[in-house]
């Protein structure tokens, strides 16, 4: 397996954020997540010494797929759903490119889902940034494929009654080969997330938990908020034990399939016990992607008062990241053979070829 | 041997007979082997120098229920010693490998025309499946007909006694029948076998195996139904039809699917910049996607998505990297594809749609041609959404337009639509072969200077905007389907810039005109009427207006290969005549565009039976019409 390298050489070019921001005013609603995830992106596009002329940003439609204009790189502000297929088009044609793709949970997973899933398989090389924040924002307030059964909302108005889709189960079970998730308020971790789906060679999925504060405020705050988000998230590290907790009294353990919140130190149990992450395991990332907290605060609170023991953590961080054959390697590489064994394209050898006859 | 039992046949002394032209239609189960049948007996006639004309009818099911009436499959030739321009009204010749087969093709058999049945196939069964209550061979139905009736089966299983097949090869070995009747037409038609046998070999010698020798066992059955042909005099003459008076050059047969691919791939190289083809499977579409598929070498892209949508989405992606982004389908996928066509229209990229029209709507007649996407090509997207349309006229140029689509496509950035159509994309007609070297370059440039650019600044001939590619430093830009300001390329809500940038966009397309050939008219300078048509109505078109005019009749002909825009010279044409025929496989659509735009009161000839027009059929409206 090829270790991630981030691309650095004495000629890259040296950036600041400003370089990476355009004159375009930015239109997302005040105190809206999307700033923070702006933020983090270019100041992590700064960082990566990766010519800007060579990068672009594409997106379909919605809050977050205004993201190109505010990104001053090569952008393409698409249709709905499609950004994943048009991205794959742009990669094709010219692999140099670094390409990534600014979607939300209506645009990826509802309208474009067909796209997505067949983005990940491919492994085309794109970084896809899904802004989940459970709810359609730009159409003012419908509920989403993420937003939790039940919900309230405009077009449900006794509550939501679709099952909603879990994002890094389906980029899993999609063949993705770098999935992974963060919060748009974890500044640090989002954009060391981001640096690493840079490096990453192949198709990238990261879920972003993004806050609407106008249609779905605090929607992941019973998770995120400072006072608790230590004892509600798990970092998952390569190599590393599952382990979390304000004192890193807890951790993750395996009982059969099933993931189970044990307390180190009670009955025994060490961190031997523990799942020990492994991000190039499919398997094990996908019973990880299964582990979700409460999805809301008063089925947290209903759980607290049940069964303590069933609140699981959010994994954050890298569920998989595996180097494979990319699809544009593959495209390039079967061109490169049958130019190898045929010749270069001739345009008279093609056009004088099969039963001919002269006429004197 | 059975002898052959020819009904009116004297056998006499045989003649050798020379003839202008000869119609041939094989038809059997659509597992017969009927197109690869067909497909020989062109080639050989193409090789032979004769004109000639295809048209390959078969069921949208790939093994429709065996012996039945829907799972007739045809191919029907015309080949000639004189120019001709459509596969033939009525054959002079059937063979029929089956009741169904025989049922369904009678009824466009002229009296006294050839019947040549495989009286093997005629069982009680056989009949049922082709709900025939008396058995034609002896029911008097073939009494107007010159019938043979020929036990084909027998007598191919006969010749390939020597041949041995493992026993559950069987029906392989008796699969070979088609090309024992092709041996019986070669003889008939005084046609040399080894363009054949060459081919036979080229085609199966992978396949073959020693207990499986399909190589043999085709060119033994070949061979066996020409001698018998021979043997038997069976047939009161033998036949030639003589090459056909051609220009000089180099020829080829060539389908249309075939065609459009070749001139995608050549256009690629005139104009230096990579072929991105984005396909999803689809009739009658999809040997294109095949075809290009095969053509790597010429760092050819073909991606095949996972959707109709997706293909067009990646083409435009690959169109915005700077690679030339194709996308190829029929009318339903069209429709999928309509909101991407115009974020194109809108960010203003090169795209050329490829449209190869079957019967609708919906589902419609998947393996059926037509002519009915005009209007959606035109109009069905939503908003202001001008596109460029072309339409060729034959098999062949089907290639020189691919190669035009390119060149608007690119010239004026924006969606290009090829109207090709199911009658275009099978048939098959000769193709003198262009030298690659007097095909016009083409002239496609990026923009690499940021100095003076703008993403919306115009060429002030073309309208267009320059092709500005990711990649390039200094000229990092946005685009999208947001209505945006005039030269800048900002987001603009304006209603003002809104207005300029419709009118532009239109304008643009309109623009292209000044590059469109005259409209040119065919007939004496006192007609009075004129038959107007686009696409593959133009070889029916020809010959009946031809007919017409030889007998006198006051009637001139058109024919529009651009559709959108039409050339400039076009209301002053329709204007000269009193008369306006528009003969169309739709319900009038290219009628609606002409009386729209030019006030003309025209008047359509219609068709929508998932077939072209016969020539007798617009013979009797132009003869009716100018009386």
């Amino acid at each position: 397996m090829v270790a991630p390298t981030t691309p650095q050489s004495p000629a890259t070019p040296k950036y600041t954020k400003a370089d990476f921001q355009t004159d375009q005013e930015v239109r997302w609603c005040p105190g809206c997540g999307d700033y923070a995830i702006l933020n983090a992106a270019q100041q992590v596009f700064a960082q990566l010494g990766f010519p800007k002329h060579k990068m672009v940003m594409v997106s379909g439609i919605g809050c977050s797929s205004r993201f190109p204009y505010y990104v001053n790189t090569y952008g393409f502000h698409t249709i709905h759903g499609r950004a994943p297929a048009m991205a794959t088009g742009i990669k094709l044609a010219n692999p140099e490119l670094q390409v990534w793709v600014a979607t939300g949970d209506g645009d990826a997973l509802s309208i474009g889902g067909n796209h997505l899933i067949h983005s990940l398989r491919r492994n085309v090389d794109i970084k896809i940034l899904l802004f989940n924040n459970r709810i359609y924002g730009l159409t003012k307030g419908q509920y989403s494929p993420t937003s939790e059964l039940g919900k309230m909302n405009k077009s449900a108005p006794y509550g939501t009654v679709d099952q909603p889709i879990n994002p890094i189960t389906l980029a899993l079970a999609s063949e993705a080969t770098f999935v992974a998730r963060s919060v748009d308020v974890y500044a640090k971790h989002l954009m060391e997330i981001l640096k690493k789906a840079a490096a990453h060679k192949g198709s990238a999925f990261i879920e972003i938990l993004q806050n609407c504060n106008i249609f779905n405020d605090l929607a992941f705050e019973h998770f995120v908020n400072r006072e608790d988000r230590n004892k509600l998230n798990v970092v998952l590290e390569h190599g590393k034990p599952l382990v979390f907790g304000d004192k890193r009294e807890l951790g993750v353990r395996l009982n059969g399939l099933n993931p189970e919140v044990v307390k180190i130190g009670e009955n025994g149990i060490t961190e031997k016990d523990l799942i020990v992450h492994d991000e190039h395991n499919p398997t094990l990332a996908a019973i990880l992607s299964r582990l979700n907290p409460p999805p809301t605060q008063t089925a947290m609170d209903e759980a607290m008062a049940k069964n303590p023991a069933s609140i699981m953590p959010l994994p954050i961080g890298i569920f998989r990241n595996d180097r494979l054959p990319t699809l544009e390697e593959r495209v390039d590489g079967q061109i490169a053979d049958v130019k190898k064994k045929k010749g270069d394209g001739d345009i008279k050898k093609l056009l004088f070829a099969g039963d001919m006859w002269d006429v004197k | 041997m059975t002898p052959p039992t020819a009904t009116g046949s004297e056998a006499t002394a045989k003649k050798r007979e020379t003839l202008d032209k000869v119609v041939i239609r094989f038809a059997g189960d659509s597992g017969d082997g009927m197109q690869v049948t067909g497909g020989h007996f062109t080639n050989t006639a193409a090789v032979l120098g004769n004109d000639l004309a295809t048209f390959p009818d078969f069921p949208a099911e790939i093994r429709a229920p065996a012996g039945s009436l829907p799972g007739v499959s045809g191919f029907q030739i015309q080949f000639a010693a004189t120019d001709i321009h459509t596969p033939g009204d009525r054959p002079d010749v059937l063979v029929a490998f089956n009741p169904a087969a025989l049922k369904v093709s009678l009824k466009d058999m002229p009296a006294n025309s050839v019947v040549i049945v495989n009286t093997d196939s005629f069982g009680e069964v056989d009949l049922k499946k082709a709900n025939c209550a008396t058995n034609p061979l002896d029911d008097g139905t073939l009494d107007k007909y010159q019938a043979y009736k020929i036990p084909i089966t027998e007598l191919t299983m006969k010749a390939l006694e020597s041949i041995k097949f493992a026993e559950k090869d069987r029906p392989n070995k008796e699969r070979n029948k088609n090309f024992f009747a092709l041996g019986i037409l070669y003889w008939l038609y005084s046609r040399p076998l080894d363009n054949t046998m060459a081919a036979i070999e080229r085609e199966f010698a992978k396949k073959s195996k020693p207990d499986r020798p399909i190589v043999q066992a085709a060119q033994m059955a070949l061979k066996a139904g020409f001698a018998y042909a021979e043997a038997t005099e069976l047939f009161r003459s033998q036949y030639s039809v003589p090459a056909a008076k051609y220009q000089a050059g180099t020829y080829r047969n060539i389908s249309g699917n075939v065609a459009l691919a070749l001139g995608l791939v050549t256009a690629s190289k005139l104009a230096n910049v990579p072929l991105f083809y984005g396909s999803y499977p689809i009739t009658p579409a999809s040997d294109i996607l095949h075809e290009l598929s095969n053509h790597k070498n010429f760092g050819v892209k073909t991606f095949q998505a996972e959707d109709e949508i997706a293909a067009v989405t990646a083409a435009i992606g690959a169109s915005y990297a700077g690679a030339l982004g194709i996308t190829g389908t029929s009318g339903p996928g069209v429709a999928l594809k309509s909101e991407a066509i115009n974020l194109a229209v809108m960010t203003e990229l090169p795209l050329v749609i490829v449209d190869i029209q079957r019967g609708g709507p919906s589902t419609g007649l998947p393996t059926k041609t037509e002519q009915a996407d005009l209007l959606q090509a035109m109009f069905g997207r939503n908003s202001e959404s001008p596109v460029g349309i072309l339409a060729p006229a034959t098999p062949a140029e089907c290639f020189q337009y691919a190669i035009e689509a390119v060149r608007f496509a690119t010239k004026y950035m924006c969606p290009v639509f090829l109207l090709s159509d199911g009658y275009l994309a099978n048939g098959a007609e000769p193709w003198r072969i262009p030298d690659p070297a007097s095909l016009p370059k083409m002239e496609v440039k990026f923009r690499t200077e940021p100095e003076g650019w703008a993403p919306y600044l115009r060429n002030e001939v073309t309208l267009s905007r320059d092709w500005a590619v990711p990649g390039t430093p200094g000229m990092e830009h946005r685009i999208g389907g947001i209505e945006k300001s005039h030269i800048y390329g900002s987001v603009n809500y304006d209603p003002e810039n809104h207005e300029f940038m419709c009118r532009v966009r239109a304008a643009k397309i309109q623009r292209m005109a000044q590059e469109i050939p005259d409209v040119k008219v065919h007939g004496p300078e006192d007609a009075q009427t004129l038959v107007i048509g686009w696409g593959s109505t133009y070889g029916a078109t020809r010959a009946a207006v031809e007919d017409c005019q030889r007998r006198g009749i006051k009637v001139a002909r058109a024919h529009l290969r651009h559709l959108n825009p039409f050339p400039a010279n076009l209301g002053k044409v329709l204007s000269k005549f009193k008369k306006v025929l528009v003969p169309e496989m739709n319900l009038g659509q290219l009628l609606f565009l002409l009386r729209a735009k030019f006030l003309v009161d025209a008047k359509g000839v219609n068709k929508v039976q998932g077939k072209p027009f016969r020539v007798s059929e617009l013979i009797e409206v132009i003869e009716k019409e100018c009386k």
